[in-house]
């Protein structure tokens, strides 16, 4: 079954590039969406029904790969998060000829993305987080203009960078472990030999993983990046490629692969309340909705940073909770900003000021998310910053707990001051505002996300019982 | 630092090339000859080719970008030399005795039988190199 995944949006890719025409019209945009439901079923399908699957290739194709409950969430998240961005690609990319290459780039993130979640072999994981950011690389620059550029040069750079960190720790793994399979690295770690290489392995991974996640202090690109890009993109780098690279790689490897010891712990939490407070702060200097977006992705990241290196089952299970809430809720707000876009042109605060009104669904929605990403009740960013707080007050970090709730409050207060001026408050369009309608698919993925993000804080004692408490024992 | 994009492919030459004699000294004749007639070899021959169908700079422009450059990066080599002389005198490396490197089997068993993943994902960044060149080279219709 683990192989289906990366197989499976292999073989379409390599349908559709067959020299038929209708492929490119049509199907291709029905065949992604149908692949990304099936993953969506089946990663639900196998969290409720461990033993359903029967790999039929598992002879054929003989991967490393393997499923478990990380796995599985992560997806469920994956699948979500690029349908969304499908739908909003065949609602906001205006040329038809960028359209069949973004659904095949779209293909290859999948295949990145899901063949990173299933590895178990730190090199094929480090091939296949190279994988997505090249796909990523060019989805960017998709439309090539200047500040789209600039926002890409500045990810390729940086991410080259963190490439080579984590390329340079992998050469220190297989000096001191003989090889790059989780087992193997997790046995040289048990045996207590050559602890200041496998230290600075560690050390360069954890640089590495920093700057994909986009935690301060290496976040110079994360801004550019979202905020530049065209919205489908936006909505997919923001969403989950910068989570798949950077966070789940970070909680894998941390929680069950490498050692965490105190001094790395350390290093973990002191990134984590920087980037909380820094981005939360940084939100109420931003004049544009997408770049006060990408500040606040960075200060969510640095919850579930802190989550993981307060190094407990129940915090480990809150970073997990939080990656997934934070992913739905974010893309929800850049649905929302693609929206603004299309119907504003313009996702500059100065500008659309006023007349967010025009756009009911839109204003609902954004509530939501913000709400959510504030952490207030009852959506489902309150409950997994809870978990977070109270896996911090049980392990005697009361200070950091103190200070990621205050963070809270600041992340409430920007999004509160945006959310009234933007929607509830009326102004008459300028006469740079042209009025356009809002296509239905953009509307259809707010109200989906919103919909996750109120069901995931309304059914949170299923969440709890269900999802998040099998969690912890994974946390080595 | 160069202005020429063609003495760049050069340098880029020359760097796989001395890596590849480092791979040799090292142990790795394989991965040596890979990293010859690969990075060295086959690169560059396409870098020039695609070079080639460039439209050459004038020589005016030529010099002004070198002038450019060199303001621009003279200070570099210094920066350097100041941080290696500093490092030197502060830091002070521990002595660790490096365990001896794993020789694993034959490279057609590792990639065919034990990395196979891998070669799906080499055969999958071909793919996403053909698509990021046709969307980010080829011209619209007229």
């Amino acid at each position: 079954m683990p192989n289906l995944f990366v197989l499976g949006p292999f073989f379409l890719l390599l349908i559709l590039n067959l020299p038929f025409k209708p492929l490119r019209k049509g199907f291709a945009f029905w065949s992604v969406g149908l692949l990304l439901l099936v993953q969506m079923f089946n990663a639900l399908r196998l969290w409720f029904m461990p033993g359903s699957s029967v790999d039929r290739l598992g002879s054929f194709f003989a991967f490393s790969l393997a499923i478990d409950k990380l796995s599985l969430i992560m997806l469920f998240t994956i699948a979500i998060v690029a349908f969304v961005s499908l739908l909003i690609a065949k609602s906001t990319i205006a040329q038809e000829r960028q359209k069949f290459p973004f659904f095949n780039l779209l293909l290859i993130s999948i295949i990145g993305m899901n063949a990173t979640v299933l590895s178990r072999d730190i090199f094929s994981l480090y091939v296949f987080m190279e994988i997505t950011a090249v796909a990523v690389f060019v989805l960017m620059a998709i439309e090539k203009d200047k500040f789209t550029i600039e926002g890409t040069f500045k990810y390729l750079v940086l991410s080259m960078l963190a490439s080579i960190f984590i390329l340079s720790g992998t050469a220190l793994l297989i000096l001191t472990a003989g090889g790059t399979s989780f087992s193997e690295v997790r046995s040289a770690f048990s045996s207590g030999h050559n602890a200041v290489i496998l230290n600075l392995a560690s050390g360069l991974f954890l640089c590495g993983l920093f700057i994909k996640s986009g935690a301060v202090p290496f976040h110079g690109w994360v801004p550019d990046a979202y905020a530049h890009t065209q919205s489908a993109v936006s909505v997919l780098l923001a969403g989950i490629v910068t989570k798949v690279s950077g966070i789940y790689v970070l909680l894998r490897l941390f929680s069950s692969v490498f050692v965490l010891k105190a001094p790395f712990q350390n290093v973990l939490m002191s990134v984590g309340v920087i980037s909380i407070v820094f981005a939360a702060l940084a939100t109420f200097t931003q004049s544009g909705f997408k770049r006060l977006l990408s500040y606040s992705s960075i200060s969510q990241v640095g919850y579930i940073l802190l989550a993981l290196g307060c190094a407990t089952p129940l915090a480990f299970a809150g970073a997990v909770f939080h990656f997934f809430n934070h992913a739905i809720f974010k893309s929800l707000l850049f649905v929302n900003a693609a929206s603004l876009k299309k119907e504003l042109d313009s996702t500059e605060i100065p500008i659309i000021m006023g007349l967010g009104y025009r756009l009911p669904v839109t204003r609902a929605t954004s509530l939501v998310g913000f709400l959510s990403t504030s952490g207030i009740p009852p959506f489902s960013g309150f409950w997994s910053k809870l978990i977070i707080i109270i896996a911090l007050l049980a392990s005697g970090r009361a200070l950091y707990a103190a200070v990621a709730l205050l963070a809270s409050v600041l992340t409430l207060a920007y999004f509160l001051y945006f959310t009234r001026n933007v929607f509830f408050i009326k102004t008459e369009a300028g006469p740079g505002v042209h009025a356009a309608s809002v296509p239905l698919g953009i509307k259809l993925c707010e109200v989906m996300l919103a919909a996750i993000t109120l069901a995931a804080g309304i059914g949170f004692p299923f969440m709890l019982n269900t999802w998040i408490l099998p969690l912890r024992g994974i946390f080595n | 630092m160069t202005v020429r994009l063609i003495h760049s492919v050069v340098g880029l030459a020359i760097t796989s090339a001395i890596v590849s004699v480092l791979m040799y000294r090292l142990g790795s004749p394989l991965a040596a000859v890979f990293e010859l007639s690969v990075c060295s070899g086959l690169i560059p021959v396409i870098f020039i080719t695609t070079i080639s169908f460039t439209q050459r700079v004038s020589k005016e422009r030529l010099r002004q970008r070198r002038r450019e450059r060199l303001a621009k990066f003279l200070y570099l080599p210094l920066i350097l030399i100041a941080a290696w002389l500093t490092l030197s005198h502060f830091l002070k490396i521990p002595q660790v005795d490096l365990p001896i490197p794993y020789c694993g089997p034959d490279v057609r068993v590792m990639l065919w039988g034990l990395r196979r993943l891998d070669l799906l994902g080499q055969v999958v960044i071909l793919l996403t190199g053909v698509f990021g060149v046709v969307i980010l080279f080829k011209e619209p219709d007229k």
